[in-house]
């Protein structure tokens, strides 16, 4: 992709059509729902029309994805017709399109994508490869689908009920492997390098792992209401801001791997180049930094309004500043020092295992005011 | 030569101070700094640190400051040598950022521009027009200047990149400044020099001393104060170490009511207070309204926050048994009080603590459900079944209010206890739930007291006196034996004997329960019987049990009840019941008969003029990071001379997109222009 064409690309029709697309939608729904939508969630719906016409013009295949998994979210919630109990009943929804049964579609298609990219990289085949993408797009849209569908799911259940499904561990964890899925194919296409799918899906993999394993045992794909620390529209932004990040910080770890046994010969010829691992690895992080500051800066906000100070030192905040330090840090020697190589790739991997720890073992290990699903 | 050693040995530590390596290991300090903050759970009360890390690491953890890591002194120092050393890193870098900004290096000579990593060069000169042309049109900045024969066109893009790092770095430093605001250094300071010292009593807010209060021009405070409806305060407490000061509040705060709701499934919905705000001098209303938990309140740059919730010290009515004289008697008392409490000759003090009207408890589903068809299948079977539905079944009950209250005698130790207002059912008898423990650590023993028809402890406790009451046993045992007679369980001969044993058996009932009996059958029954001879004695004490029922019945006056299975059970209830009574702990039992709720809210009042200090910081902070990462500060040089042209491209990052753009530029400006040998 010729990056100069991209960087001063005239709207082609194709632009025109999506932009269309969704100023139409929101229209309609403004038509039919702006009485019950309150300041912050009109100007909301106005963001997101801007949000998604730039993310569809920045990148392409968005202008698929999101249309085509908003339309197939619309089909499940014209099945349920109101009813909780149809997801039970009817087969659609049963076997394809309620939240759970789409989460299990998603975490089939993340392990067979997984397969397919290790085999296309061992046997170096390219249909193998592009079958593996296509997964993870299918699962990635599963991913998608399931939030939408759950999100409408959750008000069935009870009007007072309803929320964003970003509110507890199972929620997020979603979140993640669709953030981290959707950065990844974004790569994956800018850097023509499907190889280092083998790589990033095994990150994915094991938080799908970890879905199944806290659906099954811990029952905890049901839907709870929020608690009261939780009723803010802080937190529709804070966490999606926040996995922005952690995918990031996941995939430059991953790739971290990568060339680390590139380094060492393994894999060498079938990977990308090391060079452009350190550069998509670099650009990861680039990407979570930023992001994370963001989603740090509104999680102060929140905590400003919810626990009376932006900042308590409360142990998800810390470990939040601990991860932003770490990276702040990586940045610093990677453009201004101007390191290259093995060591970024270590400090990068060791960065996956704080992170981790901020977005969970601060659940597991250590008490605070996160209210946020501990295990 | 002294001024130059001090000079250079200057400029050292400002480079030292300065530099990244500095930066890098001050980040790291501070994140393990961070880390330690975590891990020790921070301003704890100073005892269960002692309890935690026994005195020896108390005494050093302690002055070490770990026990609020956030405000010790050494890591202050380490967030203001943060901010030092990134203003002098400003400092440094901002002449050169700014030059880098303004100029456009179209001092450029052929040659430097040969030596860059990206050029290009043509033998023959382009069309200055068009060059302008393309740059203009890819957002290019450019500079002409004539140069001999040939014309440099210098032309660069995107010089705000070079602001990132200005943006990014001060933004360090204005958040950094931001929080120093709203920290309690001023405090700590006057700590240091015993202006203040934090009081470490449990007083009444009144009769703390100067020494220990703040007055209300405080520039930033974080207290806590709790009130219960119709109560009012003007000031709040900020917990120091082991202690707390004082904070005077600019006006009064006011609760009239305090609201909670839940969800169907039991968890916390909404925690609401509505409150006043009075003038502090004329204590007229200024500002009322209702605080919710994300929904604060401010008045005047203090902000308002619900906090926390509970009894606020509400109206109780107890039945009161005496389990010495049996007497029945009417308490009426207030939660989180103490009075006094007399049973036969010895006294005790009743602190009472708090009333919790709802106790939700959630039995999952595998408990509830009794259908077998989900033990029938496997579990994993059963658990993809439930992964189907996002709605669970969990069925919660409310056990109803309960009181927890301490019963402490003249030796002033004490044992605590916890009732529940509301019966406990149980196929279909009911009961009276009383929890006792000994130690704060240990979990409740739940006692289960089985009440008559009309829902009242007096049946049993009927029942418990007449079968503790030795007077009555020789009465009870020989309706006994006479019953056993008339079934045929002993002969005439036997009858007199078996009334003996009974009524021994009785006897050791009524020193200790059922232990009591244990012991006496230990001391007196050789092993091999014991097994046996307990059985019987068992036996015996149950039908004793019903006559002594219908005694007791009859004494009072009252019908007696046929002894069905409801009954009988009620009569094995009441003798287990009897016998746990036994270590009971307290002279009475109190059985709470209403309240009348009065509840109380936590607030969190804040006043923290650098928060929007720190906001700004932060856009900062993003908008640089934005720039740095986003911005890609390009240089093109095109120098068109008479017989050639040289293209060279430079940018901040040497990333792939150079090479991209430096092609693509060549493709534009020069299109099938085969490349001079370099
Ligand atoms: C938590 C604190 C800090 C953060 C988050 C931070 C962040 C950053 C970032 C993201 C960059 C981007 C690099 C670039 O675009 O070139 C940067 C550059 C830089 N930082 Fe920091 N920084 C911090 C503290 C410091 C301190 C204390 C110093 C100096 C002692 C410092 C020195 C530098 C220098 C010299 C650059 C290179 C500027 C350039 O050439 O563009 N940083 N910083």
């Amino acid at each position: 992709m010729n990056s100069l064409s991209l960087k001063n690309r005239r709207f082609n029709t194709a632009d025109v059509l999506f932009t269309l697309f969704i100023v139409v939608t929101a229209l309609v729904s403004w038509q039919k729902y702006h009485s019950f939508l309150d300041y912050y969630e009109q100007g909301i719906l106005i963001g997101s029309v801007a949000g998604l016409c730039w993310f569809g013009w920045f990148w392409p295949a968005m202008r698929v994805f999101f249309p085509v998994c908003g339309i197939i979210a619309l089909g499940a919630i014209e099945l349920y017709a109101g009813d909780l109990s149809r997801g039970q009943t009817e087969f659609w929804l049963k076997y394809l399109l309620s939240s759970q049964s789409a989460v299990m579609w998603m975490c089939v298609l993340f392990f067979l994508a997984t397969i397919l990219y290790w085999i296309g990289l061992l046997r170096q085949s390219a249909t193998a490869l592009s079958i593996a993408s296509g997964l993870t797009w299918a699962a990635a849209g599963a991913a998608m689908i399931s939030k939408l569908v759950r999100w409408y799911e959750s008000y069935l259940i009870g009007a007072d009920v309803g929320h964003i499904p970003v509110s507890n561990l199972y929620e997020v964890f979603i979140l993640f492997c669709l953030m981290t899925a959707l950065m990844y194919l974004y790569y994956e296409a800018q850097f023509a390098a499907k190889t280092m799918g083998a790589f990033v899906l095994l990150v994915i993999s094991a938080a799908v792992g970890f879905i199944i394993w806290y659906s099954l045992d811990r029952q905890a794909h049901e839907i709870q209401p929020l608690i009261p620390a939780l009723q803010s529209w802080w937190m529709k932004i804070h966490v999606p801001a926040n996995f922005v990040g952690y995918g990031s910080f996941a995939i430059a770890s991953m790739l971290g791997v990568a060339q680390l046994l590139s380094a060492r010969g393994i894999l060498t010829n079938k990977l990308p180049s090391y060079d452009t691992l350190g550069e998509v690895m670099y650009k990861a992080i680039a990407v979570g930094f930023l992001f994370f500051t963001i989603a740090t800066v509104l999680g102060a906000m929140w905590a400003a309004d919810a626990w009376g100070g932006y900042w308590s030192w409360d142990p998800k905040e810390t470990w939040a500043l601990i991860v932003w330090l770490n990276y702040a840090a990586w940045l610093h020697v990677r453009l201004i020092k101007g390191w290259r190589g093995d060591i970024l790739a270590w400090w990068a991997v060791i960065g996956l295992f704080v992170t981790t720890f901020a977005f969970i073992g601060v659940n597991m290990f250590l008490s605070g005011l996160h209210s946020y699903g501990g295990l | 030569m002294m001024t130059s050693n001090t000079h250079t040995f200057r400029r050292a530590l400002f480079d030292l101070l300065s530099s990244m390596r500095f930066a890098i290991s001050l980040l790291t300090l501070l994140a393990i700094a961070s880390i330690i903050g975590t891990v020790l759970k921070q301003n704890e009360p100073y005892v269960n640190y002692r309890v935690e890390f026994g005195d020896f690491w108390f005494s050093i953890f302690e002055p070490l400051g770990l026990f609020d890591v956030y405000h010790s002194i050494w890591f202050l120092l380490i967030l203001a040598f943060l901010v030092f050393s990134t203003c002098l890193c400003i400092w440094r870098h901002f002449p050169g950022v700014m030059r880098e900004i303004r100029s456009y290096r179209d001092k450029a000579s052929a040659n430097s521009l040969r030596l860059m990593s990206h050029h290009h060069e043509i033998n023959q000169p382009l069309e200055q027009e068009q060059v302008c042309q393309h740059l203009t049109e890819h957002g290019y900045r450019y500079r002409l200047r004539i140069d001999g024969d040939a014309t440099l066109i210098a032309a660069k893009k995107g010089s705000w990149q070079r602001l990132g790092y200005l943006f990014t770095h001060s933004a360090i430093v204005v958040i950094c400044i931001g929080g120093l605001m709203d920290g309690n250094l001023p405090l700590k300071v006057m700590e240091m020099l015993n202006i203040k010292t934090a009081e470490t009593r449990n007083v009444p807010q009144s009769q703390i001393p100067e020494m220990s209060r703040l007055a209300s021009n405080n520039l930033s405070f974080r207290g806590n104060v709790s009130l219960s409806e119709g109560s009012s305060a003007s000031v709040v407490f900020l917990n120091s170490g082991n202690g707390y000061f004082v904070q005077e509040l600019p006006f009064i705060l006011k609760l009239n009511k305090f609201h909670i709701e839940h969800y169907s499934t039991g968890m916390p919905k909404l925690f609401a207070s509505d409150i006043d705000v009075l003038d502090i001098k004329t204590g007229k209303v200024i500002q009322s309204g209702t605080i919710k938990v994300n929904h604060p309140l401010v008045v005047d740059g203090v902000a308002i926050y619900q906090a926390s919730f509970g009894d606020g010290g509400s109206g109780l009515e107890f039945v009161q048994w005496d389990l010495l004289s049996n007497a029945k008697s009417k308490l009426a008392a207030q939660s989180q009080t103490e009075l006094a409490l007399t049973a036969g000759q010895a006294n005790y003090r009743l602190e009472i603590g708090d009333l919790r009207p709802f106790n939700i408890e959630t039995l999952d589903k595998t408990a509830t459900t009794g259908d077998t068809s989900a033990v029938a299948v496997s579990p994993l079977q059963t658990a993809l079944a439930s992964a189907q539905s996002v709605q669970g079944d969990r069925n919660v009950r409310n056990l109803g209010p309960t009181i927890q209250f301490k019963v402490r005698d003249d030796r002033g130790q004490a044992v605590e206890y916890q009732n529940y207002m509301q019966p406990f059912i149980e196929n279909d008898s009911s009961y009276f739930i009383t929890g006792m423990r000994r130690e704060v650590a240990s979990a409740f023993a739940f006692t289960r007291i089985p009440l008559d028809q009309d829902m009242q402890l007096d049946a049993f406790m009927r029942f418990r006196s007449t079968i503790l009451n030795e007077h009555l046993h020789a009465d009870i045992t020989k309706r006994t034996a006479a019953k056993a007679l008339k079934a045929g369980g002993v002969s005439a001969s036997g009858e007199a004997q078996f009334a003996e044993i009974a009524e021994g058996v009785l006897f050791q009932f009524s020193q200790g329960g059922f232990p009591a009996i244990e012991s006496f059958l230990e001391k007196k029954v050789p092993q091999a019987e014991r097994q046996v001879v307990a059985q019987t004695y068992l036996k015996i004490l149950q039908s004793a049990a019903i006559d002594a029922m219908e005694l007791a019945q009859a004494q009072a006056g009252l019908p007696v009840t046929p002894t069905d299975n409801m009954q009988y059970r009620f009569l094995m209830d009441s003798l287990v019941a009897t016998s746990s009574l036994f270590d009971y702990g307290s002279p009475a039992i109190l059985q709470l008969t209403g309240f009348n709720e009065v509840k109380s809210s936590g607030f969190q009042l804040t006043r923290s003029p650098g928060k929007n200090v720190v906001y700004l910081g932060s856009l900062l902070l993003i908008i640089g990071i934005f720039c740095m990462f986003y911005i890609r500060e390009n240089r093109l040089w095109i120098r068109i001379s008479p017989h050639s042209t040289l293209i060279a491209m430079s940018s901040n990052r040497k990333t792939d997109d150079l090479n991209r753009e430096f092609a693509a530029h060549i493709e534009h400006l020069a299109p099938n222009q085969q490349q001079a040998p370099l």
